[in-house]
């Protein structure tokens, strides 16, 4: 199954809309809550990422039987040091997302520990391609 | 502890219409920055924060909360407690800090 959600820029308050309905989508597949947190947690985080570094983007899901593959495109500003931005705590995050209690510079980090394989792809002034993969059934590989 | 507890000794006001009665939590999570929330909170957890606006039902949903309890008497956005109500979460709001929220928790037996 595909699925395809457009991001918008700056919208924090519907931000996550992508990563709940393929939540609701493995919950009706009966795929395991563990599983489904790791897939959930990672995507949101991407997909929180998109909206408050760049000005939104564009998500395609594929729900495979024995995996789910996310890519998670944008043409905002573009990461300069990747490894630096994976440190736990860097973030560059505005004082509005802070207040909103975005910055821990934890998404990364979140989506390294979750993702069974995590792509990232950036160009600064062009932008960022993130790609979570997540096993739905990990102890038979 | 069931949510019922937590309500009561609290004596907390819960703002959403989410049934919740018997409901188990199974321990506590302080944390007000989400993706520190995402990263460490268990499922079912009562969590403790003074953050009342919409995103922290995007994150209580995907850690499978066991309710959000709102500190400080932080007011809980509108849009906040429509989108609780439809994703069956329970949100109270106290206006104990989330030192005492803790402390009175633990101090019940909660983990
Ligand atoms: N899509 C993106 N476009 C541009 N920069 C990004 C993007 N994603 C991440 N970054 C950069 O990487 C940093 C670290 O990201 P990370 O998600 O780990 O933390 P954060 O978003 O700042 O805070 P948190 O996720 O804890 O709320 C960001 O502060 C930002 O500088
Ligand atoms: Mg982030």
């Amino acid at each position: 199954m595909n699925l395809h959600f457009d991001v918008e820029g700056g919208e924090f308050i519907s931000a996550g809309v992508a990563s709940s309905k393929v939540k609701k989508v493995l919950k009706q597949l009966a795929i395991q809550p563990e599983i489904i947190r790791k897939i959930s947690v990672a995507m949101y985080e991407a997909e929180i990422n998109m909206v408050i570094h760049a000005h939104g983007g564009v998500i395609d899901a594929e729900i495979m039987p024995d995996y789910v593959h996310v890519i998670l495109k944008d043409e905002g500003p573009g990461i300069e040091n990747i490894e630096l931005a994976m440190k736990a705590g860097y973030s560059t995050a505005s004082r509005l997302a802070r207040e909103m209690g975005f910055g821990a510079g934890m998404g990364l980090a979140n989506m390294k520990r979750y993702a069974d394989i995590l792509q990232i792809e950036s160009e600064p002034g062009k932008g960022t391609t993130v790609e979570i993969t997540v096993k739905l059934y990990p102890e038979q590989s | 502890m069931t949510i019922n507890d937590v309500q009561e000794i609290l004596n907390a006001t819960v703002v959403t219409q989410t049934p919740y009665e018997n409901n188990e939590v199974l321990s506590g999570f302080v944390g007000d920055l989400l993706s520190v929330v995402m990263g460490k909170a268990k499922e079912q957890c009562a969590w403790i924060t003074i953050q009342g606006h919409i995103n922290i039902i995007a994150v209580g949903t995907l850690i499978n909360v066991g309710c959000i309890i709102v500190t400080e008497s932080f007011k809980v956005d509108d849009d906040a407690v429509k989108k609780a109500n439809e994703e069956d979460i329970v949100i109270m709001t106290t206006q104990f800090s989330s030192y005492e929220v803790a402390a009175l928790l633990s101090k019940s037996g909660l983990e």
